[in-house]
């Protein structure tokens, strides 16, 4: 007994943080195919066995959904991975997209305790891992559905909130249909985040599940156009709504020459390439342009897309411009790296002043300034301030402004009696309920909190799910 | 749903013209004047704006009347009675603005005649007087002058090579109509950028107020990606939600004007491949 304790404790920290395989840099900054492939059989049940299976296991806390982390590893340690999947999906519907996109560094993994003396165990890659392999090898099963209720809700929006939202609703025996604006289903799974970071075949077989438990989906229908949310519910005879329609508007930046040719916001770049294929133009007939000198203005992982969309698009400088240090920028660290690896050049402590064009209307450049870090601002962080006199020109011939989005207008200014923040949010008396200052109404997602995370999105929609079940048992 | 009820072809030479009646129950009970809809041809489909023309709601039809000028118009025109379109979505952008103004003049420019028409009606029914100016390269394709002429109380038609009405541009039909002393209250001006853009030149020095329905290139058209901005007054606005009319006195059209062109090499590969054949329809 004393023997093997000891034995354990010595082999333990033997084993490093397996590292994921993935595509040569050098390739993969060219092409559109997914960068990492996933942990083999062998890396992930090397990688379980750095789980130490707490007795108190803070990952769990760190997960915003819960998932049993310590419980699916188990299954791991012992071969059991379809039994690992059902561990997961109690919590986590859709772990084949969390496992790939999830900031684990900030959520589960920051806490993990094997973290805390060396690199915590990898547990987005072994989620991953276990969706993938259940997957290819799992059947289908139909999970257990309760009986007709005979009432209906309507959820706008197929983004990660609407349709973990769907997921748990129809499973508790209601009607539900989404209807989402544009012609495919899953928000920003399927317009934003690129293939090569989140293949589509992955979101559609989630939607496919969907859809096979009988969620029916209404692609083209913008609610606040073609119908408003009064109008589901007193016209349709929808008995509850959820809002799910995510904080889909851009920012611009508000400097001269930002209207030039060649100016995009991330969303309308990423949108070309993601949603419209354009890529693979001509054979998909949405145009994209293929620039030589690309900067993209940002430091989250909507500026990380577009810039290595634009790198393997062709260009041959590709430029994150960023007005705060490396260390504040709040893309995953993953992604930061992969960028790096891929030859994207980090322009740190500046910010765009003006952008520069020619007599066509088309961009040549942008003037920059550089910033130092000064007091810190309300959020905590040091906030940039100009240096005078520091200005410089930089020879562009694409601008892409990932600076963030707002809330879309469209369902808000149609829906009388809807409380909003003064950015135009939609008010929630709290995030468990979701219920909006509207009765029958719900909301949860970037609506809600402005743009977050995949996993906060279905979080809050399981937390809507839950809620709007208690309000239609009431009514 | 979205199925072609009625084809019909306006102007069979390219760019040809062309009219489809849609099945589309919901938007035809939704839309009002001067809004759009957004359509994809095929699953590898460009998505394009296109105004509503006409509606009918007890038939849940809406009209959509266009050029193939390029690779989508071009593959939706090859669509025949009893096809679905594989995407249809709408109605977007904000309703003209009616009320009764007076006197109102509707330019109309080439197939800008079409978007017109549901403006026009609606602005008769508010008890407005409405002089229509319909523009036209040549006779033959001249479009909607029966359901102008219903909408109207005075049709005047221009045409640039004589053959009809007016020898001239709808330009010079509005100059001597404000020159003649007639008090206009409001002109509505549909059309391609450069002749709104004249329209416009001409009712600023006199003040009238001229909506312009403008043309952008759209993606989603719900505000989501911005491709569609113009500069309005100084100020960016996005043309699928803010608009499509604006202030015609307001609107950058040089900026507008050279936002559009900015796919000419893309859209002239996506038409060539169109052309022999092997685009669009599946
Ligand atoms: C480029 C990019 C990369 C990202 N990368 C990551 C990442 O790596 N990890 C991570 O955790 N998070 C990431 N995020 C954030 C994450 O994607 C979002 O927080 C999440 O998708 C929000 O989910 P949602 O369901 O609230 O809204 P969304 O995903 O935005 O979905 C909203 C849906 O509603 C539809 N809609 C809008 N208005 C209407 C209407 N009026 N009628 C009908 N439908 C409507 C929209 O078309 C859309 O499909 C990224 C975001 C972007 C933009
Ligand atoms: C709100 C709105 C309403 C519209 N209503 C109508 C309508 O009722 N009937 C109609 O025929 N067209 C209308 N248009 C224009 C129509 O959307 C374009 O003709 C169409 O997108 C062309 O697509 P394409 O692939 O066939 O041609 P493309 O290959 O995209 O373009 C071919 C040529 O058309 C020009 N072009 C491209 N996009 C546009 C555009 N958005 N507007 C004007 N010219 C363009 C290009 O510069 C090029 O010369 C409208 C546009 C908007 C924004
Ligand atoms: S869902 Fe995200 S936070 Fe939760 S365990 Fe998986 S990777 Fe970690
Ligand atoms: S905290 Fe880390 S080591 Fe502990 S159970 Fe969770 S994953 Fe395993
Ligand atoms: S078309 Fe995308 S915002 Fe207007």
């Amino acid at each position: 007994m004393i023997e093997e304790k000891k034995e354990m404790k010595e082999k333990k920290p033997k084993i490093p943080r397996q590292q994921m395989p993935e595509q040569d840099p050098h390739k993969r900054a060219r092409n559109f195919q997914e960068v990492t492939y996933g942990f083999t059989e062998d890396l992930s049940s090397t990688e379980a066995l750095r789980c130490i299976q707490c007795k108190n296991p803070l990952c769990i806390d760190g997960c915003p959904v819960t998932i049993n982390i310590r419980e699916f590893i188990k299954k791991i340690k012992e071969g059991d991975i379809l039994g690992a999947a059902k561990v997961i999906k109690k919590s986590n519907l859709f772990p084949a997209i969390c496992g790939r996109v999830c900031p684990q560094e900030d959520q589960c993994e920051a806490v993990c305790v094997v973290g805390k003396k060396g690199e915590p165990v990898a547990i987005g890659r072994l989620e991953r891992y276990v969706a993938d392999y259940e997957a290819e090898h799992g059947t289908f099963e139909m999970p257990e559905m309760l009986p007709k209720t005979g009432k209906k809700v309507a959820i706008v929006g197929s983004g990660p909130a609407g349709l973990s939202c769907a997921g748990d609703l129809i499973k508790m025996g209601y009607d539900v249909t989404i209807f989402e604006a544009l012609h495919k289903a899953g928000g920003v799974l399927v317009y934003g985040i690129p293939e090569f970071r989140l293949p589509k075949l992955i979101v559609k077989r989630e939607l496919d599940y969907l859809e096979k438990l009988g969620v029916e989906i209404r692609l083209n229908h913008i609610i606040g156009k073609i119908r408003t949310v009064d109008e589901l519910m007193q016209r349709d005879g929808y008995h509850a709504v959820f809002l799910a329609n995510g904080a889909g508007l851009p920012q611009f930046m508000n400097i001269p020459g930002e209207n030039l040719n060649g100016v995009y916001s991330s969303n309308e770049f990423l949108t070309r390439s993601n949603l419209m294929k354009a890529y693979q133009f001509p054979e998909y007939d949405t145009p994209i342009k293929r620039f030589k000198n690309v900067a993209v203005i940002g430091g989250g992982n909507t500026a990380m897309d577009s810039v290595r969309t634009a790198l393997r698009l062709g260009a041959d400088n590709a430029y994150i411009i960023y007005r705060r240090s490396r260390d504040e920028m709040p893309a995953r660290k993953e992604e930061i790296h992969h960028a790096e690896h891929e030859g994207v050049k980090f322009i740190l402590l500046t910010a765009p002043v003006r952008v520069i064009g020619n007599e066509k209307g088309w961009v040549t450049g942008l003037e920059c300034v550089k910033m130092e870090l000064g007091e810190p601002d309300a959020t905590g962080r040091r906030r940039p301030v100009p240096i005078k006199g520091s200005e410089f020109i930089m020879n562009l011939d694409a601008i892409i402004v990932a600076i963030g989005t707002n809330a879309n207008p469209l369902v808000a200014q149609t829906t009388p009696g809807l409380e909003l923040s003064k950015w135009g949010y939609i008010i929630v008396d709290d995030e468990k309920t979701c219920r909006t200052s509207k009765k029958g109404v719900f909301a949860g997602g970037d609506i809600v909190t402005g743009g977050a995370t995949v996993i906060l999105a279905m979080g809050a929609g399981r937390k809507a799910a839950k809620s709007i079940d208690e309000y239609l048992k009431t009514v | 749903m979205n199925e072609i009820r009625e084809k019909k072809v306006w102007w069979p030479d390219p760019p040809a013209i062309k009219e489809f009646v849609v099945k589309s129950p919901w938007i035809a009970e939704k839309h009002r004047a001067g809004q759009f809809v957004i359509l994809r041809v095929s699953d590898n489909g460009e998505r394009i704006p296109l105004t509503i023309s006409d509606s009918n709601i007890e038939d849940g039809t809406i009209n959509i009347l266009f050029q193939e000028v390029g690779a989508t118009t071009m593959a939706l025109g090859r669509l025949n009675e009893g096809d679905k379109i594989n995407d249809l979505t709408g109605p977007l952008g904000r309703p003209t603005h009616i009320e009764k103004y007076g006197t109102v003049v509707c330019v109309g420019g080439g197939i800008g005649v079409a978007p017109v028409h549901p403006i026009a009606r609606a602005l008769k029914a508010s008890g407005n007087r409405v002089i229509s100016i319909l523009g036209a390269r040549t006779r033959g394709i001249l479009i909607y002058e029966d359901l102008m002429r219903k909408t109207s109380d005075e049709v005047r038609i221009t045409t640039d090579d004589g053959t009809y009405g007016r020898h001239g541009f709808v330009t010079d039909e509005l100059k001597e109509m404000i020159k003649s002393g007639m008090k206009i209250d409001l002109v509505v001006a549909i059309g391609p950028p450069i002749m709104m853009k004249m329209v416009c030149k001409v009712t600023e020095p006199y003040k009238i107020f001229t909506y312009a329905s403008l043309n952008t290139i759209m993606v989603d058209g719900t505000g989501m990606c911005g491709a569609c901005r113009v500069t309005v007054g100084g100020k960016t606005k996005f043309v699928c939600v803010d608009g499509p009319e604006f202030d015609g006195h307001q609107v950058d059209f040089d900026e507008m004007m050279a936002r559009l062109r900015q796919y000419v090499e893309e859209e002239k590969i996506a038409r060539e491949i169109c052309q022999k054949n092997t685009c669009g329809v599946k």
